[in-house]
Formats: structure tokens, C-alpha cells, sequence
């Protein structure tokens, strides 16, 4: 069993962020970075695979600046064994440009899965996935929940409004990964001694011209609220009342 | 100036509203483009060609309806090259699409089928000259960006209730097409529609969401969630990931940058802390109630109003309130 997963490298959301002077990007002052959240899920889902198959590799894909080979550092140490990283001066916010660069890298890797994250949680688009499942001509599942691989085939679970789907598909496919199926583990210390010995191979990319490109970014409005009501349940007839003649929700 | 797209989403035989949404923007991108036509694609089992009059009546000039009995449940691959071969043959100035479970699974196929870049999850557009000009939340909610989308078709998928659906007469043309790619040679099939029954209001819907943390100490008291939404008769229940890790809900009922982003008219949040993780799901509501005991939880930082103290106490006085309120109105 081969399996890729492509993962991005982005801002951690906890912090509290700032725009640049720009006006377009984040300040980096203060910034942290670390896996998108349903990346590292999707390196839990490959590494199970791999454990249960008893043979086969997970291979990290990531398109980025240098420091993405942090990122994928980060991966080997959970247990991927292998990192391509396609280099660029900057992430584009055009995902089209992205899946172009890995549909290329990832043609004639031989992979059985392909794993993606449901979505990045800088651009929160969800749209890397299922593009470059397209431009391959590879089935794809997107944002699956529960995933079953026999014999050349799988069996997947995707949530929707209200109502859940079954799917089936052959192999090989491009899966996105989305919560409920696995959350990834940590780093061992075996892992991260490993990791110093595992290679990244490192190419250029050329990534065409944007059509989807960043002209202002800001941080929304605050919410002017915080205002306490009062104490216990004695102050829930106000709240009610509040909830009426002010807010008009009820 | 150019005609403008919409695929009409359906389900189960029926058009969802976000499939008006998405007639209503390509209305609206058509207006402020100069004039030119909307055109509408619905697809599934026959039968479906009776949806098409409520599309003309939200503003659609043409109804594309492509019926086929392998089109009951959505095919991924069957509608994606459908879509993608008609809105490659119609010359068109912008297609949207809703950022729904389904939307977010098509539109990309189909951007990447024409070679055309798409803007994901947008909340407002309007016209520079020739080109769109889309906002999307990013960072889990904690900022915006104003993107600038070149290209034609531009491609749009629209957050759910972005665009709120409005009625204005179209000219209804009705024709019909066979899929691209037919249903039975696709790879990826849906054998099931599993109903997850229970709520019958989705998470997404809902004006009224009522939402329990760690706070409720064990899965039965879930029935003080359970008991208040029901008092506001048109509220969903929503959890922490603190809860539907220790399963006391279901996974789908999360809420957060790793769960369902939701914009209630109120979210009542009771014994929540107020987690940025939790806060990205949920930050857009426009009015929000917490209930927690302490004082200090950062939940109140962005809650209208709160209350400070016992949910076990708090929560079945605001039923009772709640209930009394609505009987009175
Ligand atoms: C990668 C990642 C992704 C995540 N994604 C999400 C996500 O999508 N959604 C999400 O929700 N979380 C998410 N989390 C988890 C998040 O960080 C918090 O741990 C979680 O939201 C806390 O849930 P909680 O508020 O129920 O529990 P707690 O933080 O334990 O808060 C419980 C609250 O209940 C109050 N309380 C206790 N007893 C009472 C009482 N009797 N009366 C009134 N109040 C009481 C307490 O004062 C406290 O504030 C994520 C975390 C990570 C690392
Ligand atoms: N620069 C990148 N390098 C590798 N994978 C990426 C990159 N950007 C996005 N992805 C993958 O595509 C998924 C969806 O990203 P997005 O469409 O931006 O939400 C991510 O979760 C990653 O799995």
C-alpha cells in the first residue's frame, strides 16, 4: 500500500493575530505555524492503513517555502516515511494553482490513496482535494467521517445536512479527510529520532499565473457584547425580556 | 453582457433553498453586469422537471433539467461532467454554486474539469468592471479577505443564507439534457442515504441553536439541551468537541473550526468556555446567550448577554421562560 497525503503548513489559529502593513497577510511577528488541522488527521488515516496493510509507505506532499520542510519534519516524526517538497516563494490563495503542482508531482507516484485534508484552516476553501482528484481523473470522496478498505475497494462515510452518505469506490482514489475518523497522534521520541534520518526531496515548481489573488484582509468586527445579564436563574425573566425587545429573536 | 449560472441543488426528489440562493446571485450578477439571461441546471430522477417553475420563479430565464433514474441519489462524477459541459458550452460571465456538503464536493470537480479558478465559501460579491470582487472568512473566522477573481466563467460557491433567496420573475424556458457522463459508468457510487432521524431541524438551518459544553457533566443531562430547544420550537441542539469525544452527542453535531460553522439568529451556549476552536463555528451568530459559572470564561467576551451561575439551575427557569414567552406571542 502507497499512500500520499498532501499537507499545508499554516498559521496557528490560537494566537492572536494582527494584518501586516500590507493590508493583504497576516503579520508574521508572534506568528506560530503548524499542520492544518485535517492534514494531520489525514496522516493518522494513511498511518493506520499502512499498520493494518503490514507493509507500504506514507509519503508527505507539501508546496510551500522552505520552512514547509519543518512541517513535514513534524510528519515523519508521527511515522511517515518519506517527503517530497515542492518549492515556491509563497502558498497562492488560488487553489487551482496548487492541485495543478500536485496532479503533476503525484501522476506516476504510484499511489493506492491520495489524502487530503477537508480543508485548510487558513483558506478554509476545501478545494485542493477534489481539483486534483479531477485533474488526475482519479474517483474521489470528499470530507469522509468513517473509511473501510478491502480488496481493492472502499468504503467511505460522508456527512451532509442532516443526513449521511454511504459510498463505495476502487482504488486507487483521492480521499478527503474530515473529523470522526481519527485524531492524529503525537509525536514519539522513537519518531522524532527517526525523522532526522528520513529525506525530503525538494524541487522547484512553476505555478502559472493566479486568478484568484488576496486584495485586502481584515479582522472582523468585535463583538461589542459581554455584557452580563446578572447572576442565577433570578435573572432569567430579563434575559427573556432582553431576548424580545432587544435582539428581537424570540 | 453575458449570461450568468446556477446549479440548482436538490435532494430526494426536491430543490434545497440554497439552490434559490444561488438562482438569486446569478440573478443579482446578471442585474449589475448589464442585463443577460440566467440560466439554471437541476439534475435528478425523473420527475425532478417539476422543480422547474419555482427556479423561474426566483429569477430563472432558462431551466436545464437532466433527468435520469441513475441520477436519484448524487453522482459526483455524472453531474460534475454535466455541469462542467454546460457551462463550458454557455459562455457564461459567472456560475455559482451553494458551499454546501454537496456543493463543496461539485464545484471544485467542475472548476478543475473547465481549468478555471473557483472562489470557495463566499459570503458577498459585487462587480469591478469585469471582475469579481468575492469576501471569505479565513483563519477560522478570525479575519476576511477581499479576494479579486479574474477569469470567465468566474466560479462561486456561496456559504448557505449568504444571499438570501428572493423571488423575481424569470422566463421559465424549460429544456432538457442528458448527463455527460452516464450514472451507471461512474466510480464513486452512494449506495445509502442514511437519515440520521433524531433532529429534524439541520444545524445549518436552524434560527435557533442551543448548544451544550463539558459543563452538563454527563450525556443525560443533554436533556436540558434537548428540553429548551424544544421549548423555542425551532431550535437545533449543537455540542463542544469536549462532548462528542466523550460521545455523549454524535460527531455531527460539533461545532467549530474542526465541526459545522453555523450563523443562528441566536446561539444559547450553555456551559461552554469559549475555546477559538469552539468560538470559529459560531462567532457570525447574531445574537448569543451564555450560561456558565464562571464568570471569567472567555465565552462571555463575545456572548450579548450572559448569565453567571448553575446551568442546572439556570436552564430549566429559561425553558419554563422561554415557553411562557411563546405561548404569550
Ligand atoms: C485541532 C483542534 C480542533 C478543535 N476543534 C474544535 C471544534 O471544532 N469545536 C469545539 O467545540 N472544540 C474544538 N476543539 C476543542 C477546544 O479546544 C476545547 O477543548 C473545547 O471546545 C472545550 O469544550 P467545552 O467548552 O465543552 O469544555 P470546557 O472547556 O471544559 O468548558 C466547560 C465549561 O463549563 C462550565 N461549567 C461547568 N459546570 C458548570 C455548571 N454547573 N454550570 C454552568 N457552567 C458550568 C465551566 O466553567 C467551563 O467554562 C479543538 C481542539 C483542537 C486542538
Ligand atoms: N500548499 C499545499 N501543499 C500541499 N497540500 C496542500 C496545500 N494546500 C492545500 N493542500 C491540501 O489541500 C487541502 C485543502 O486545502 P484548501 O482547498 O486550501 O482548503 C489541505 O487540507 C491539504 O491537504
Amino acid at each position: 500500500m502507497k499512500i500520499a497525503v498532501c499537507i499545508k503548513r499554516v498559521p496557528d489559529t490560537e494566537l492572536r493575530f494582527a494584518i501586516a502593513a500590507d493590508g493583504k497577510s497576516l503579520d508574521p511577528a508572534g506568528l506560530k505555524y503548524d499542520l492544518s488541522d485535517f492534514d494531520g488527521y489525514a496522516i493518522e488515516v494513511g498511518l493506520r492503513m499502512i499498520e493494518q496493510a503490514k507493509t507500504g509507505e506514507v509519503v508527505i506532499i507539501a508546496l510551500g517555502p522552505d520552512a514547509v520542510q519543518e512541517t513535514i519534519r513534524k510528519s515523519f516524526s508521527m511515522g511517515a516515511e518519506r517527503g517530497v517538497h515542492l518549492r515556491a516563494d509563497t502558498i497562492p490563495s488560488d487553489g487551482l494553482l496548487i492541485a495543478r503542482a500536485l496532479a503533476a508531482e503525484l501522476k506516476d507516484g504510484g499511489y493506492d490513496l491520495i489524502l487530503f485534508g477537508r480543508m485548510a484552516t487558513d483558506s478554509a476553501a476545501g478545494i485542493v482535494g477534489p481539483m486534483t482528484a479531477q485533474l488526475m481523473g482519479l474517483p474521489c470522496v470528499t470530507a469522509i467521517s468513517q473509511l473501510a478498505i478491502a480488496d481493492g475497494r472502499g468504503t467511505a462515510r460522508r456527512e451532509l445536512e442532516g443526513v449521511a452518505e454511504v459510498v463505495t469506490f476502487p482504488l486507487p482514489a483521492v480521499l478527503t479527510i474530515d473529523e470522526g475518523i481519527a485524531r492524529a497522534r503525537l509525536p514519539s521520541l522513537k519518531g522524532i529520532m527517526a525523522a532526522k534520518k528520513k529525506t525530503i526531496e525538494s524541487k522547484p515548481v512553476e505555478l502559472g499565473e493566479p486568478h484568484l489573488t488576496v486584495e485586502r484582509m481584515e479582522l472582523p468586527a468585535e463583538r461589542s457584547g459581554g455584557r452580563i445579564v446578572g447572576e442565577g436563574p433570578d435573572a432569567v425573566p430579563e434575559l427573556v425580556r432582553l431576548l424580545k425587545t432587544e435582539a428581537k429573536v424570540i | 453582457m453575458g449570461n450568468t449560472f446556477a446549479f440548482a441543488e436538490s435532494r430526494g426528489g426536491a430543490l434545497r433553498t440554497v439552490a434559490f440562493e444561488a438562482v438569486t446571485a446569478a440573478r443579482r450578477a446578471a442585474e449589475v453586469s448589464g442585463g443577460g439571461e440566467v440560466h439554471a441546471l437541476v439534475v435528478g430522477a425523473p420527475g425532478i422537471a417539476g422543480q422547474a417553475e419555482q427556479l423561474a420563479r426566483h429569477g430563472a430565464d432558462l431551466i436545464t433539467v437532466v433527468e435520469h433514474a441513475g441520477l436519484e441519489r448524487y453522482n459526483p462524477e455524472s453531474v460534475a461532467a454535466t455541469v462542467a459541459a454546460r457551462i463550458g458550452a454557455g459562455a457564461y460571465r459567472a456560475a455559482f454554486f451553494a458551499a454546501s456538503a454537496q456543493g463543496r464536493d461539485l464545484a471544485p470537480r467542475v472548476a478543475a474539469a473547465l481549468g478555471k479558478s473557483l472562489a470557495s465559501d463566499v459570503v458577498a460579491f459585487e462587480l469591478q468592471g469585469e471582475t469579481f470582487i468575492v469576501r471569505h472568512p479565513v483563519y477560522a473566522g478570525k479575519a476576511m479577505v477581499t479576494l479579486r477573481l479574474t477569469g470567465s466563467p468566474a466560479l462561486i460557491s456561496l456559504r448557505p443564507g449568504a444571499v438570501a433567496a428572493a423571488e423575481a420573475r424569470g422566463g421559465g424556458r424549460v429544456e432538457q439534457a442528458q448527463p455527460a457522463l452516464d450514472p451507471s459508468a461512474a466510480k464513486v457510487v452512494v449506495t445509502e442515504l442514511l437519515d440520521r432521524g433524531g433532529a429534524k431541524l439541520d444545524l445549518g438551518e436552524a434560527p435557533v441553536i442551543v448548544s451544550g459544553g463539558r459543563g452538563l457533566r454527563a450525556a443525560e443531562h443533554f436533556a436540558l439541551v434537548e428540553a429548551l430547544a424544544a421549548a423555542f420550537g425551532n431550535a437545533a441542539v449543537g455540542a463542544t468537541r469536549a462532548v462528542t469525544d466523550d460521545g455523549w452527542r454524535p460527531a455531527t453535531d460539533q461545532i467549530g473550526q474542526t465541526g459545522r460553522v453555523v450563523s443562528p439568529d441566536l446561539y444559547v451556549a450553555v456551559g461552554i468556555s469559549g475555546a477559538v476552536q469552539h468560538l470559529a463555528g459560531m462567532r457570525t451568530a447574531k445574537t448569543i446567550v451564555a450560561i456558565n459559572k464562571d464568570k471569567d470564561a472567555p465565552i462571555f467576551k463575545i456572548a450579548d448577554y450572559g448569565i453567571v451561575g448553575d446551568l442546572f439551575e439556570i436552564v430549566p427557569r429559561l425553558t419554563e421562560e422561554i415557553r411562557k414567552a411563546k405561548a404569550g406571542a
